[in-house]
């Protein structure tokens, strides 16, 4: 019964070995991954371009601006001038300033009298778990949302759930951190003092390694609802942005045609085509993280990068404020990495190329 | 009688309109029979298709009986509307690159029907899957390919392999061969023909090309404003048309082998009527050129007109003569 | 000789725009609050003055709770929280304007400019657009504010600096779209100069994309001004809804229970942003219909 004309025997001589298109694959994936990793190192140098411009071009004294409220000595301030470069050439401080910056040394804070990176190292894991659990939250709740709404578009959950999308975009993120607080730890009315006013961890909890972790999870709701709250809305709708661009695709017809259930159709063939531009945009979108996590913090004193930058404001204790800027802008560029190259290892299409 | 349809309506709501895309059409075919469906584009030949099991959006209403093996299709629930989709009756669709899944391989979708509907498992099913792709000539190591890794005709055999997947009594195949080019299109209707005749499976394809109907199906039925207007062997209706509209269609497809058709008047005049509204006598008549009076008035129906066919034009009727006015007032309504 | 490009009369288009904005309940919602406030906030001096602003020319209740002489109760000083909310508008409207047209003049000359000239100006200008989107937009405001001082020149400079780069996007793209048609090719060909191009043919009809994406653009300039405000890096002697909130947070407000202190600036920013936010979309659903489908 097959059909034995000569020119399938020709179609099959076309086909590649996979062996051979293994190995295209690869060589072009390891030259995508190079230029990838070019241009995020551009994109950091321009970073630290702007940085410095920030930070040592524009201030008109940046040692008065350091010791602002401070007695020092003359012996000190020169010491600074040294340290601070002044009156050498704009491109040789540069160059020592990215010199210094890939050594890890990003400056002293004269206001906590450690150095920036130490201070900036302790503060780390407080901010990436906060940001992390707001994120993987936010990413479950908003995804299944959007995917129900876009796939009943125009229905009264599709209608609701854009409604509260909007709303919460136009709220402000600190204010909302504000309210959470004074409804949920002050207490409201009736509604008690359920969670902790803020920090990360209560001195006089107790109860061992186990009852830290419960400590520090009790102090996390709330931040961490705030951040989900404000952050959710976005991904509901490039989920449902994405369906609904989905939604008139021949190939879901071809799998009703079948005998597919609504929702095997939904889930088996819209959604995974539905995610590539999802998966992508969210990981750009997480650098908007970043400025709801400073707010977030600093509402909840929760002791991460974002009150640190906060704090970092009072004098304004530059040096520290110019690591705090660094290391947003580095975790940044990290992510559009990360968008890229697993953009690209999900989609088949992309993957051939 | 594996498929039976009687007075067949579909309509879809648009905004305030309705559109009457189907207006009462009534067909039947028996096991291994192929049956072809021609018209221009909004004749409603796919909507048709799709509305044998039931695949039109939300926004459409069919009235009518469809009887599928004895059972009707419309008034039943929808678990059994999925158990006869694919099982009892597949559709090869067209355009077969966004019929695929983009980001599934090949296997897989061919799968997946074989593991809805039979109660088998993954290894029985991969098995199947590479007896399909042997029977439509794709080699079977391509089962792990994409849809954009493989070429036109490729993907329509690939489409072609996955109608059968379950072996169903019937395949519909919506436009297969349009937007390939001529030699591919020659395969797969070659294919299409073999596999449906050493299997018994009845077909219905659907085209705008009566030339490549006429090759595949031994009857055909000519749509026009959402009405069969006429049927009957497809050959002979090519060579002998009865039907105005037949007879444009035959000769804008000039055949090769017969050089004279590449002298003929290629297109019509014209647009087909809007399908929102209602229409009086028959719908073509505007664009006739051998309308009269009576075919703007008189209602019109499928007429018997000679060895199993049938036409619904007044001329086919055998009193025809009597309703011609004369002569010189037909000259004018021509004119 | 001067080159027009075809249009339809001005006034044919504006009347079906018209007549399809009234169309959308929620476009009108937008406007209607976009009216009122920045009506409340130009007539605000004509009712509010310094006995009411003044910190020790006040004579109110310190913190006291709503009442019927003070409706959304008083401050710490005594001032009347209502009439605190209506003065700080003018600060918020005021720097999310400006800082919107500073955005759009700097985010639509590069965008132009990037899409007019190709070759290495065009692509220079993108690359330094694209590394400009991936600077973190609020500890770059934060950064150019705290250096550039306190105050409400520092807030608006930092929030045009963050936000230029959407519209460049934009507009360049738009710049291109335009400038495959044939009435430009036409001008080119007749003579007309790179300038002359860009201003008489580009944009004109550029303009209505960048006006639509403006009264987005200040929704986001307002949420950015009131929170730089809040982070303390406004003027400390200005009312506005972001210096409330933040002596509401620093002064014990919250804790002390105080809600009507923290709940109404909150509340006019968020029915202010959503105004912008609404009118906007309806515009771009009018003149974008593919956008239509998916709202």
């Amino acid at each position: 019964m097959s059909a034995v004309d000569p020119v399938t025997v020709e179609a099959a001589g076309e086909v590649t070995s996979s062996d051979r298109r293994g190995r295209e694959e690869r060589s072009d994936f390891g030259t995508y991954l190079i230029g990838k990793i070019v241009s995020a190192a551009v994109s950091f140098l321009f970073t630290l371009i702007i940085g410095f411009t920030i930070f040592s071009i524009m201030p008109s004294d940046p040692v008065s601006a350091l010791t602002r409220g401070r007695p020092t000595s003359a012996a000190q301030i020169a010491e600074l001038k040294k340290q601070l470069g002044i009156g050498k050439p704009v491109w040789q401080r540069f160059f020592e300033f990215v010199h210094r910056t890939l050594t890890g040394d990003l400056g002293y804070s004269y206001q906590y009298h450690a150095t920036v990176s130490s201070l900036i190292g302790s503060r780390i894991w407080p901010t990436l778990l906060l940001t992390g659990s707001s994120t993987v939250i936010s990413i479950v709740i908003g995804l299944w949302l959007g995917i129900r709404s876009g796939w009943r578009h125009g229905s009264l959950l599709d209608r609701l759930s854009s409604g509260v999308s909007l709303t919460l975009w136009s709220v402000p993120t600190f204010w909302l951190g504000l309210i959470l607080l004074v409804v949920f730890s002050v207490g409201f009315g009736p509604i008690p003092s359920i969670f902790p006013a803020g920090g990360m961890s209560s001195p006089d909890f107790g109860g061992g390694a186990a009852g830290h972790v419960v400590d520090v999870a009790r102090h996390l709701v709330l931040p961490c609802l705030t951040l989900v709250l404000v952050v959710f809305a976005q991904y509901v709708t490039i989920m449902r942005s994405s369906i609904i661009d989905e939604l008139g695709s021949p190939y879901l017809l071809t799998a009703r045609a079948k005998g597919l259930r609504d929702d095997d159709v939904r889930r088996k063939h819209a959604v995974p085509n539905a995610l590539l531009p999802t998966v992508t945009i969210i990981f750009l979108q997480i650098g908007g993280l970043v400025g709801g996590a400073i707010t977030v913090e600093t509402v909840y004193s929760w002791p991460g990068l974002g009150y640190l930058t906060y704090n970092a404001l009072r004098i304004p204790d530059l040096q520290l404020l110019e690591g705090t800027f660094i290391i947003f802008s580095a975790s940044i560029i990290v992510m559009n990495l990360l968008a890229d190259l697993l953009y690209r290892f999900l989609d088949p299409r992309v993957r051939a190329t | 009688m594996l498929l039976e349809v009687e007075d067949l309506s579909v309509s879809y709501r648009t905004g305030r309109d309705s559109v009457r895309a189907v207006r009462g059409i009534s067909f039947q075919i028996g096991a291994g029979g192929t049956l072809a469906f021609a018209g221009e584009s909004g004749s409603g030949k796919s909507t048709v298709a799709l509305s044998l099991l039931r695949l039109l959006p939300a926004s459409a209403t069919m009235t009518g009986t469809v009887r599928f093996r004895g059972e009707s299709l419309l008034d039943v629930n929808w678990e059994m509307v999925r158990a006869v989709r694919w099982a009892g009756a597949s559709i090869v669709f067209q355009g077969a690159m966004s019929a695929l899944n983009p980001v599934r391989t090949i296997g897989q979708q061919i799968r997946e029907p074989i593991l809805l509907h039979e109660r088998v498992g993954e290894r029985a099913a991969r098995i199947r899957t590479a007896e399909l792709l042997d029977a439509v000539g794709v080699s079977e190591g391509r089962a792990g390919s994409y849809p954009h890794e493989l070429s036109g005709g490729q993907r329509q055999r690939v489409m072609i392999a996955m109608a059968l997947a379950c072996r169903p009594n019937l395949v519909i195949a919506d436009e297969p061969t349009t937007a390939l080019d001529v030699i591919v299109q020659a395969q797969i209707l070659n294919l299409l023909t073999d596999l449906v005749r050493d299997t018994q499976i009845g077909m219905i394809m659907i085209s705008h090309d009566l030339s490549v109907l006429a090759e595949t199906c031994d009857r055909m039925a000519i749509m026009y404003a959402g009405r069969i207007i006429e049927t009957g062997p497809s050959r002979d209706m090519i060579r002998r048309p009865l039907h105005p509209y037949t007879r444009a269609l035959a000769q804008a497809f000039p055949r090769i082998g017969d050089p004279g058709s590449r002298l003929a008047p290629a297109g019509l005049a014209g647009d087909p009527p809007d399908l929102r509204q209602d229409i009086d006598g028959c719908a073509f008549a505007p664009r006739c050129d051998v309308s009269f009076g009576d075919c703007t008035t008189h209602p019109i129906e499928l007429w018997p007109s000679g060895e199993r066919r049938e036409s619904a034009c007044l001329r086919a009727l055998p009193d025809f003569a009597n309703r011609l006015p004369d002569p010189a007032a037909v000259a004018e309504d021509a004119s | 000789m001067t080159i027009r490009p075809a249009a339809p009369p001005r006034t044919e288009g504006l009347r079906r725009f018209v007549r399809a904005y009234l169309r959308m309940p929620t476009g009108i919602a937008g406007l209607v609050v976009l009216i009122a406030f920045v009506g409340l906030a130009l007539s605000a001096p004509l009712f509010i003055g310094a006995n009411d602003l003044d910190v020790t020319k006040v004579n109110g209740p310190t913190l006291a709770a709503p009442s019927a002489h003070y409706p959304l109760g008083t401050d710490q000083p005594g001032r009347s929280v209502l009439l605190l909310v209506i003065w700080g508008s003018r600060t918020s409207l005021a720097i999310g304007v400006v800082a919107t047209v500073l955005t759009m003049v700097v985010g639509a000359t590069i965008g132009m400019v990037a899409g007019h000239y190709g070759g290495l100006i065009g692509r220079g200008l993108m690359h330094l657009t694209d590394w400009f989107i991936a600077l973190p937009g609020l500890p770059l405001a934060i950064s150019l504010a705290a250096v550039l001082g306190q105050g409400a020149t520092s807030i608006t400079i930092a929030i045009a600096v963050t936000s230029w780069t959407g519209t460049a996007r934009l507009v360049r793209a738009q710049t291109l779209a335009v400038e495959a048609r044939p009435f430009v090719e036409r001008a080119r060909a007749l003579g007309a100069r790179n300038i002359q191009i860009m201003l008489r043919q580009v944009l004109p009809n550029v303009m209505p994309l960048i006006l639509v994406s403006s009264t987005l653009t200040v929704a986001g300039a307002i949420l950015s001004e009131t929170t730089l405000t809040f982070l303390g890096l406004g003027d400390p002697t200005d009312v506005s809804w972001g210096s409330m909130l933040n002596q509401a947070f620093n002064q014990g407000a919250v804790t002390g229970g105080a809600w009507w202190y923290l709940i109404p600036p909150g509340v006019a920013i968020v029915i202010v942003v959503l105004g912008f936010t609404l009118t906007g979309r309806a515009v771009e659903t009018i003149l974008n219909p593919r956008m239509a489908r998916k709202s």
